[in-house]
């Protein structure tokens, strides 16, 4: 106990500083001397370090003890977590804030189950994250051992690579692996099993340097007869649409996708995973597409005769019903992962490489072409987008006196934060709302459970944001349903000095659920009541050693975001009590076509404009 | 549907058979057969796969397959471009009048005898799987006591292996 707490006062700043982030990114630390023996505990320490991490999330327990060790010693900082999906979560946080891995440690058995959820996010979000896991010794795996689980076995179809390392001389080399996998190609999970006798055993020290993995080669360089291929389809299209997705933030594209759209003044929508990759406050940002789309991204994907699609993969929520998605698009697809090319919908030019790669070849091409043959003229298309997007904006009513309306306390929240601020959210109605108030300007601003849809994400996932970027302002916009699955990381917040506002868009019920129940199961609402009382989220914050504020009322709103913004050195929840009954809008039923879009009981007359009939 | 006979080079660690066969019951295909074994390279399996879908799922299986990290290639052999063979063991039961009969046929398909018993012979038999097929329906009548098959395994027709392949594939990434 002496050991740890002496450990964590003295190496661990309260708030780490940009310039020691950088250091430890530019700077990484020197292989020990050849012949060096270490353990195999210090060798996955040191792996770390030279791997440039600086900060890790975990818990310890039984099978991982002896990693937890030369962690005293370790210029890596260690953030204690309440509950290893935390600890996950957290790695998914900084990994989404920064591009670089997330790392997250665990013990065997429970410790490593509790990270499955984590892991499959991070999978379906293709986020860079690296897992260390405790293990029974090698001489009782398979035998049921106290607190053995088959990590290996259950993470399996959840990370892109895992392994058990049986041999201590494999650790640096199992690490340098992971973080490859990890951080490259379409970037996951990985999880490496570290048993507790390959921790405890010597064996000399060894970094490998090149990292070459045969059956791993990812392709990044798009063929450049097919971006020919594309250009010509771009130069020839009359209603074209960029699709933008997660894969232009993995990839640090949006420079390059800037380029492209003002080269061809393309309009760009971007998805869930994409909000900030394009800003929304520029002339031909159209907002987010899907079953909660903007009304003008979805209906000009609908009626687009061309999707420029990069680092998507036509999601379900994103397509509705496939066989009526975007009927007249020829779609150029480029992804680094070819097995999302032709998944889903029937590509004519497909390019399988790193989406800021190829993009940066499309503007380039682009412009030739255009400069050639002239800039083909679509201001028809770009004003009637325009059109829609003044006719059909998102609306919603909030009445002076009347119940407090989620999307307004976001449009308060994006003044208050001067549209500044990242925004992390866990998934529901809260998450919709937020992905559609907020205007995004910047990639890796919005932070969200996308793939899997993981209620809970929000606030473990803001606290590693929040480290990776210690001078920005982070928000955890989460619904109360939500941050009631991992609240007690509002401990880990308090007691590693990680400070972030949380405002619970507080309905009491399971919102989405809810909204399904009434629109879908004619109003039977079944176990989707929590209570907006219960628990008092004030009281709540202040016992995890937070300040709880509240807001019931509009008048309320801008003078407790006022005061929650002022408060810098803990963290702030602001319990935000909503009306009960809001529901999200635009909405396109599940399985139901885009073209059947939803606009919500602010728009009574309904879209028979000849100008949004299905162009033939 | 039809059958479609995959060969995948993998890297021989533990797990890697689970992760290629969790994969195609993770898409909802049965696996007709499978039959892994060493290669001519120290430290690579080849796992023979055969598995009734059609072409479009397929097409993803050996997407997918090709992404997991000890998977180095993945290919799919067409009947006319390749060999395949099989190899059974077939125990079937014989009254000692009918032994005869049963050799007979078994010299035929030139099976070997690797067993005699009071009543039962045992036949091993190896060839295309429709050979192995027929041995088996004539022996039926008989009595089949057990059979047990490798199931297939294949290798493309010509000069080329499944690494020269590999090798063109790395060449046509490279020039773009």
């Amino acid at each position: 106990m002496a050991k740890t707490s002496e450990k964590h006062s003295r190496a661990r700043p309260a708030r780490p500083q940009p310039t020691a982030r950088r250091a430890a990114a530019t700077q990484p630390a020197t292989p020990p001397k050849a012949g060096t023996r270490l353990t195999g505990a210090q060798s996955l320490m040191k792996s770390l370090e030279l791997e440039g991490v600086e900060v890790m999330f975990g818990i310890p327990g039984g099978a991982i003890l002896p990693a937890y060790d030369p962690l005293v010693d370790s210029s890596v900082r260690h953030v204690l977590m309440r509950h290893e999906q935390g600890a996950g979560h957290a790695a998914e946080g900084y990994a989404h804030a920064t591009g670089r891995p997330g790392v997250c440690m665990a013990t065997s058995g429970p410790g490593g189950c509790n990270l499955v959820t984590a892991l499959a996010d991070a999978y379906m979000d293709s986020i860079p994250v690296v897992a260390i896991t405790g293990q029974v010794p090698t001489a009782v795996v398979g035998n049921d051992a106290f607190q053995e689980a088959y990590i290996t076995g259950i993470t399996m179809p959840v990370t892109k690579h895992n392994s058990m390392v049986t041999d201590p001389a494999d650790i640096p080399r199992a690490l340098r692996e992971a973080f490859h996998i990890a951080s490259t190609g379409r970037p996951g999970p990985v999880l490496v099993d570290l048993p507790k006798d390959v921790l405890i055993k010597e064996s000399e020290f060894v970094w490998p340097e090149e990292v070459d993995i045969p059956g791993y080669k990812p392709t990044t360089k798009g063929n450049v007869r097919q971006i020919r291929e594309a250009v010509k389809l771009i130069m020839a299209a009359e209603r074209p649409v960029i699709y933008a997705g997660g894969g232009i933030i993995r990839s640090e594209a949006s420079p390059e996708l800037s380029r492209l759209a003002e080269t061809g003044r393309l309009p760009v929508v971007t998805t869930l995973m994409a909000r900030g990759a394009f800003p929304d406050t520029h002339e031909l940002g159209l907002g987010m597409p899907g079953m909660h789309g903007h009304y003008t991204a979805v209906t000009a994907m609908q009626q687009a005769d061309l999707l420029i699609s990069i680092g998507v993969r036509f999601d379900d929520r994103v397509t509705g019903n496939l066989a009526t998605f975007a009927p007249h698009a020829k779609v150029i697809h480029v992804d680094i992962d070819p097995a999302e090319i032709g998944k889903n919908r029937t590509v004519d030019v497909p390019i399988v490489g790193d989406a800021k790669d190829v993009t940066a070849s499309l503007a380039r091409e682009l412009a030739k072409a255009q400069e050639e043959r002239g800039v083909p003229d679509r201001s028809a298309w770009l004003r009637r987008l325009h059109e829609w997007q003044e006719r059909f904006p998102l609306r919603y009513r909030q009445e002076d006196g009347g119940p407090l309306k989620p999307q307004f306390v976001l449009d308060r929240l994006y003044e208050a934060t001067n549209g500044d601020a990242t925004i992390v959210s866990g998934v529901g109605q809260h998450q919709m709302w937020a992905s559609q108030h907020y205007r995004f300007t910047r990639p890796r601003q919005w932070i969200n459970s996308g793939g899997l849809g993981t209620m809970g994400f929000a606030v473990p996932a803001a606290l590693g944001a929040k480290i990776a970027k210690p001078d920005e302002l982070v928000v955890a916009v989460d619904g109360d349903g939500c941050f009631q699955m991992t609240a007690q990381e509002l401990a880990t917040s308090t007691t590693e000095n990680i400070p972030i506002v949380v405002a619970i868009l507080n309905n009491g019920y399971l919102g989405m659920v809810r909204q399904w129940q009434e629109l879908f199961y004619n109003e039977r609402y079944s176990e989707v009541h929590l209570s907006q009382t219960v628990p008092d989220y004030v009281k709540l914050a202040e016992a995890f050693g937070a300040v709880g504020l509240r807001a019931e009322s509009p008048d309320d709103v801008d003078a407790v975001l006022d005061k929650a913004l002022s408060v810098t050195d803990r963290s702030v929840v602001v319990d935000f009590r909503v009306d009960q009954g809001e529901m999200v809008f635009p909405m396109v039923p599940a399985g139901a076509s885009n073209d059947d879009i939803i606009l919500g009981p602010e728009f009574v007359t309904p879209v028979d404009d000849p100008a949004e009939a299905p162009v033939a | 549907m039809s059958l479609h006979t995959v060969s995948v080079l993998v890297e021989d660690q533990p797990g890697v058979l689970t992760q290629v066969s969790s994969l195609f019951a993770r898409r909802g295909f049965n696996i007709h057969s499978l039959a892994v074994g060493t290669t001519e390279r120290p430290g690579l399996s080849r796992m023979t796969i055969v598995v009734e879908v059609t072409a479009k799922p397929l097409e993803q299986v050996t997407k997918q397959l090709n992404k997991l990290v000890s998977v180095i290639k993945v290919i799919e052999l067409e009947p006319a471009g390749s060999v395949e063979r099989e190899l059974a063991l077939i125990k079937v039961h014989t009254k000692p009048d009918e032994r005869f009969q049963v050799l007979e046929l078994a010299e035929i398909f030139r099976a070997r005898v690797i067993d005699v018993a009071r009543s039962t012979v045992t036949v091993e038999v190896s060839g295309p799987p429709a050979k192995v097929d027929a041995l088996r329906e004539l022996l039926e009548p008989y009595g089949l006591v057990e059979m047990v098959r490798t199931g297939r395994i294949a290798l493309g027709r010509g000069e080329h292996g499944i690494r020269d392949k590999l090798r063109a594939v790395a060449k046509d990434v490279e020039t773009g």
